[in-house]
């Protein structure tokens, strides 16, 4: 896109439409963002406490001493590769590749499924897969059923079964951009590429994969932001248990600030997440940047 | 401009103006009335609370003309009621003129200046006199004032299931004189009638203080003397770190939930346990023992919603021996929940005028009974139609005189999430009883900035 070249020239009472949003951007937007970086360097608290006070980088450091601090950012890496990067992300290419052949009501349908899942709210999504996982819950009878054996998901295996539910809730987003990316790609070539005698598979690698990187890049960056910041659902089916083995950084800063009420604390973590965001990002546009 | 843009700008003002004039109008401004928060439970049929405040209301409004009651209930699990009271008592704007304060937090919240010092109230209202002394210290900082008015106390105790007993051929009443004899029993239910659960201890930390009170400290406090506190050194005013006494504690949750005594792992880190014991659990003969508190039958009162009237003979209560039937032979933990004023709270006075409705003898006795309270007004602890009133309240009452306090110093919070988290890491098996001891002992030095001790 090429916008704004040459926008110096123009005068400045262009931009005068702009000036309430702008207004309003700093200040329910960053305004708020300046107040939590500013408490990040002190040790307000939620409770028993008079007064608070700065501390400089005590918050940050604390937090790289802290185990419970380390296994939330694996668990939160372990989260997001799973489920969005390989979960999201590849199912809904997928879904959309297929349903480019398949006949309309076949595109009606599972369009209509999935973007269900993705239109319910997160916590009614929480609540649906935890009884979809529970001890009494339906996977469990349907393995029963099937004669194999049984067990507590949410107990053995928490992360996957979290990651299962973020790929559930958030594969119609990806599937959506796609199919767009792909209904854009012109008919003659793929049509060229079969002629030439290429299959599905090399078709795909060396057309249209290529073709659709801009929105791989976006769809990425926003399916990985996305999911950084998951809550309700992890809250919802197993609050960061059991023990910690589900708590990925929005659970564990929650859990500082909120419950252990050390406010100050919280909000380095909360931070500390943002980096974590703003460097997938950055590897992500770099990957736009390097192709186009 | 493309014709949408200003329609969008003009929302986005419309939203954010709306937005401003919302936060604008406190809704505390009003002079004439009283808006109360308190805790509602989770389980939508138990409304024993809403109803007792709900007549208060009418009772308060009729003596006081022109005077109205705003409720304000906070429907959450304990540990998310103190977080949300919490943020409410921050700001002017949000702090109700009276709220139901648990007095293991109320030392916590006296720090962090968000109550008020009633003692000009207290000073002139002669009913103050009716109340024990140990109640009176509940709500009584370290500066010597006075933040709330206790609306009771409570005690705890194993509560069994006799017919369970009878099927696993164990002998009623049944009193246990060491932690052995806990879990032999406990075993030989498991063995004789493998449909039951054989015995609860809350554990971990979504069940929060209940886990750490109930369970945790119910053991803990029965290790030692009944003289020293096992978590406090009251001579150097420091923590005392995980010793014997402590990992004898864990050791005990460690074996209830490693030989599945307990409930399943995942039942027992739920959240909504509690809830799920007093509902279904005991009123289903699903379950033989449990710790826990003396309230539990206000679940099953008449209207109550799960009611249970022949719980008095399906149930017996025993007290909760100590480690190895050291003096004086049972272990109670007491605490209790007070009504309190905020510092930032528009119509203190009228607040105080409602705590004092609540609290005449008549209705104070109506209060014990509903909630299945302890009573701490010496006239009600008097009348026999208070001790008649409910099978289990002489047992619990009598309790009293070998009960021990938390230190609930403002720390204690963050001592008590500790505590959870250790048991719940043995409960899972994530850990041994030696690594959640020494994890403790690194909590506890962060939670009380170093003031530790060894012993």
């Amino acid at each position: 896109m090429k916008v704004g070249r040459g926008g110096a020239r123009r005068p400045l009472t262009r931009a005068l439409p702009l000036a309430p949003s702008l207004v309003l951007l700093l200040l329910f937007l960053a305004g708020p963002i300046a107040y939590c970086a500013y408490i990040a360097f002190t040790d307000l608290q939620l409770t028993g406490q008079a007064h608070s006070s700065f501390v400089g980088f005590d918050n940050f450091t604390a937090a790289f001493k802290d185990d419970a601090f380390l296994n939330a950012v694996w668990l939160t890496l372990v989260f997001t590769v799973l489920s969005s990067l390989i979960g999201q992300n590849t199912l809904g290419l997928a879904l959309a590749a297929l349903m480019q052949r398949a006949s309309k009501t076949v595109r009606t349908v599972t369009g209509a499924v999935v973007i269900c899942a993705w239109v319910l709210p997160e916590v009614v999504a929480g609540f649906l897969l935890y009884a979809f996982f529970r001890r009494e819950g339906t996977l469990n009878a349907i393995l029963d059923w099937l004669h194999l054996p049984t067990q507590n998901w949410l107990f053995t295996l928490p992360i996957l079964a979290v990651s299962f539910a973020n790929v559930w809730r958030g594969t119609a987003f990806s599937m959506l951009v796609y199919s767009a990316a792909l209904g854009e790609i012109p008919k003659e070539i793929t049509e060229a590429a079969e002629m030439d005698g290429a299959g599905g598979w090399r078709r795909m690698w060396h057309i249209t994969l290529p073709m659709i990187r801009r929105s791989i890049g976006t769809n990425l960056m926003l399916n990985t932001l996305q999911t950084l910041s998951v809550f309700g659902l992890i809250w919802v089916m197993t609050r960061g248990g059991p023990g910690n083995r589900s708590q990925t950084l929005p659970l564990f800063m929650y859990e500082q600030a909120f419950q252990k009420s050390m406010i100050g604390y919280g909000t380095a973590v909360a931070l500390l997440l943002l980096v974590v965001g703003s460097l997938f990002s950055l590897v992500y546009m770099r990957l736009l940047r390097s192709e186009a | 401009m493309r014709p949408t843009a200003p329609v969008l700008l003009s929302a986005t003002l419309l939203i954010a103006a709306t937005g401003l004039t919302a936060c604008g109008s406190g809704s505390g401004d009003d002079p004439d009335t009283v808006r109360i928060s308190f805790k509602q439970s989770t389980d939508n049929q138990i409304r024993v609370m809403d109803k007792y405040l709900a007549s208060m209301k009418t009772q308060f409004e009729k003596d006081h003309p022109g005077k109205k009651v705003k409720l304000v209930p906070i429907k959450a699990p304990d540990s998310e009621y103190y977080t949300k009271l919490q943020q409410m008592l921050r700001s002017p704007k949000t702090a109700p003129d009276l709220v139901y304060e648990d007095t293991f937090l109320i030392n916590s919240d006296i720090t962090s200046g968000y109550l008020k010092p009633l003692d000009p109230y207290l000073a002139k209202w002669p009913d103050w006199n009716q109340f024990i002394d140990t109640a009176k210290n509940a709500a009584k900082a370290q500066d010597g004032k006075t933040y709330g008015v206790p609306d009771g106390t409570d005690t705890r105790g194993l509560w069994y299931d006799k017919g369970i007993f009878a099927k696993a051929g164990i002998k009623t009443p049944w009193q246990p004189k060491t932690w052995d004899d806990v879990l032999d029993t406990a075993r030989t239910i498991k063995k004789k009638v493998p449909s039951v659960t054989p015995l609860n201890v809350y554990t971990g930390k979504p069940g929060g203080e209940q886990s750490a009170m109930q369970g945790f400290e119910m053991l803990l406090y029965g290790t030692g003397s009944d003289t020293a506190d096992p978590l406090y050194d009251k001579a150097s005013n420091k923590w005392i770190t995980a010793g014997k006494p402590f990992k004898d504690a864990l050791n005990f949750v460690k074996t209830v939930y490693g030989e599945k005594l307990g409930p399943d792992v995942s039942d027992a880190l739920d959240p909504n346990i509690g809830t799920r014991v007093r509902g279904e659990l005991l009123p289903e003969s699903k379950l033989a023992i449990n710790l826990d508190g003396s309230w539990l039958p206000q679940d099953w009162l008449k209207g109550s919603g799960h009611e249970w009237p022949e719980w008095s003979q399906k149930l017996g209560l025993a007290h909760m021996p100590t480690q190895n039937g050291q003096a004086p032979g049972k272990v109670s933990m007491s605490g209790g929940w007070t009504w309190s004023i905020p510092s930032k709270a528009s119509n203190p006075d009228l607040a105080f005028e409602f705590i004092k409705t609540m609290q005449t003898k008549a209705n104070a006795q109506k209060w014990y009974i509903a909630n299945s309270g302890i009573a701490v007004r010496k006239d009600v602890a008097a009348d026999p139609a208070y001790v008649k009133a409910q099978p289990g309240i002489k047992f619990f009452t009598d309790l009293v005189a070998s009960t021990h306090y938390r230190p609930a110093y403002p720390a204690y919070p963050k001592v008590s999430t500790a505590i959870q988290e250790a048991m719940e890491s043995v409960t899972t098996g994530d850990s041994s009883v030696e690594k959640a001891a020494s994890t403790y002992d690194e909590q506890l030095k962060t939670a009380t900035d170093g003031k530790v001790i060894t012993k």
